[in-house]
């Protein structure tokens, strides 16, 4: 990469624009932040607050539909993540680097894509490998069999299915933004001097591309982790997210004191990991 | 071009496809397809009607599908402001300062929606603001969630911006406030399109905090198409819920329309 940047010119040591006698620069940070204390960071501590009433905690935690649910959560996540970064990553590159007709329209069905209330992507998969849908009609259409083969949407893989096919275009979109800022004259003359596409794309598109790829693989996993309405709509009861059991606790239960301890717990999982995923990421060199 | 032979691109295209159609367009059509049929029990649906359209376009329907577009417009807004605020403001700043604001904003993405229903519900739902039961708990809600969008991807271009603009515009003479203005937010401008649309896409689709707070006098369509689907009539699901689809394109266009040409591509 370093070869392919070497045409900037030497950084000349730029004047310091002059103090000026405004206001501190730290001043102008108080506005947003303060709308943000009010807004968020004042609910979220009401939140905490009324997580430690008496026993709440020891109810929570002691609960095997509280543990499945943490372990079903973490597990989805980090397998929907992996397989949207592999998938976005792909399908990215050539819309941006083997273009076709209508690889605008794809980007553009992309945008609307990320539109979908994610619960409807379950409502598709429903007509397409439900019990009479697509698939399994087809199927038994072909073979004569009584039922078809797919049974999986009411298991944590139809969860994993919908949750892949919803988040890849988080990761394409913040890609393909990196891709059109790419100057294309660096890939012509990697190529012309010589390079093969597999090379190009590890030498100088994927270097490019981490800062995009960690944002959007974070921004996934953290939404995975979040996510409500595919669970929700999956309507099966061996998939039980944190989520789920949050709006299940207040809305359905009216326990605000156990939905807040499992949203503190979430909320902690999902910050915690996502520190760990910008540090990591940082470290990578994005 | 990366790919330089036929056979290559011809492949990679394929690839394309067989991963792009399945996953992404199929279901998109299957929806299309239910929202014109009244049932479905075979490969394809059959008994085509276009009534489910018929009554998703007048009465509570349409009140939702004006309430959508309303909360989008306005939480987006609000987040563009406040997540390109935050952003110059941390740009500006240095070490500790400028980490702690980015960490700040980024927050409410690493918290959970359904979370922040549950907060809001929780705090406003008592004095000294009581908004719980008004438009205005939807309205905050959705803002809160699409604030960190805005400023994640305000602040990536601000990083990605050439400091040789503004330093440029600084040693000509150029006041602060000038320099914002003319040089700093149009060299931004494509970003803060695409952070607008992002923002109203995902306003509009927004269901889980909406869940916790919404209102009976303000009812969001993606609601509406959860309560139809929920009590079973999946086809009349299927049809608002390509009505959402498509006033969100609708939208989207119209904010596309006005990114400049300062992009490459």
């Amino acid at each position: 990469m370093a070869s392919a940047r070497a045409a900037a010119p030497p950084v000349v040591t730029a004047a310091r624009p002059p103090r000026s006698r405004t206001a501190p620069k730290g001043l102008w940070a108080l506005p947003p932040v303060a709308v943000l204390a009010l807004v968020f960071l004042y609910p979220l501590g009401l939140v905490v607050r009324e997580s430690l009433a008496p026993g709440a905690y020891a109810g929570v935690l002691a609960s095997a539909s509280f543990r499945d649910a943490l372990v079903t959560t973490v597990w989805l996540a980090v397998g929907a993540t992996a397989g949207c970064l592999v998938l976005g990553f792909v399908l990215a590159l050539i819309v941006a680097f083997v273009p076709f007709p209508g690889a605008k329209a794809v980007s553009r069905f992309i945008d609307v894509f990320l539109s979908f209330p994610s619960f409807l992507i379950t409502l598709a998969l429903l007509f397409v490998y439900g019990t009479v849908g697509m698939a399994n009609g087809m199927w038994t259409g072909v073979t004569g069999a009584a039922e078809g083969p797919f049974h999986f949407l009411t298991t944590p893989w139809g969860v994993l299915l919908a949750e892949i096919t919803y988040f890849t275009p988080f990761v394409m979109r913040p890609l393909l933004a990196a891709f059109s800022q790419l100057d294309t004259a660096q890939l012509e003359v990697a190529s012309s001097l010589g390079a093969r596409p597999a090379r190009i794309v590890r030498r100088v598109i994927l270097p490019e591309a981490l800062p995009a790829l960690a944002a959007g693989g974070s921004l996934v996993l953290v939404m995975c982790l979040n996510e409500f309405g595919i669970v929700l709509f999956t309507g099966a009861k061996g998939v039980t997210t944190l989520p789920m059991l949050v709006y299940s606790q207040a809305i359905l239960e009216s326990d605000y004191a156990a939905a807040c301890v499992v949203a503190v717990v979430n909320v902690a999982i999902s910050v915690g990991l996502y520190a760990v995923y910008r540090v990591v990421s940082k470290r990578a060199g994005a | 071009m990366l790919v330089h032979s036929r056979t290559g691109r011809w492949a990679s295209w394929l690839v394309f496809a067989v991963l792009f159609v399945p996953l992404f367009a199929v279901p998109l059509l299957v929806i299309v397809a239910a929202s014109f049929s009244t049932h479905w029990s075979g490969a394809f649906p059959s008994g085509p009607t276009a009534e489910h359209y018929a009554a998703a376009v007048r009465g509570e329907s349409l009140q939702a599908l004006t309430t959508s577009l309303v909360t989008a417009v306005a939480a987006s807004l609000l987040a563009l402001t406040l997540g390109t605020w935050a952003a110059l403001a941390a740009a500006a700043l240095r070490g500790r300062g400028r980490r702690l604001l980015d960490a700040l904003f980024v927050l409410p993405l690493a918290v959970p929606s359904v979370v922040v229903g549950l907060a809001v519900l929780v705090a406003f739902s008592r004095p000294p603001l009581l908004l719980n039961g008004t438009r205005w708990i939807v309205i905050m809600a959705h803002t809160v969630l699409v604030t960190a969008f805005a400023h994640q991807s305000v602040s990536a271009a601000i990083r990605r911006l050439d400091p040789m603009y503004e330093q440029a515009a600084a040693g000509l003479g150029a006041r602060p406030s000038y320099v914002l203005f003319r040089v700093k937010l149009p060299l931004l401008l494509p970003s803060l399109s695409a952070a607008a649309g992002l923002c109203l896409a995902l306003s509009m689709g927004e269901l889980s905090a909406t869940m916790m707070l919404y209102p009976p006098d303000w009812t969001p369509l993606p609601v509406l198409v959860f309560t139809a689907t929920d009590r079973g009539s999946l086809f009349t699901g299927s049809a608002l819920a390509v009505v959402l689809m498509a006033t969100t394109l609708l939208v989207l266009l119209a904010v596309s329309r006005i990114r400049t040409r300062a992009s490459y591509r």
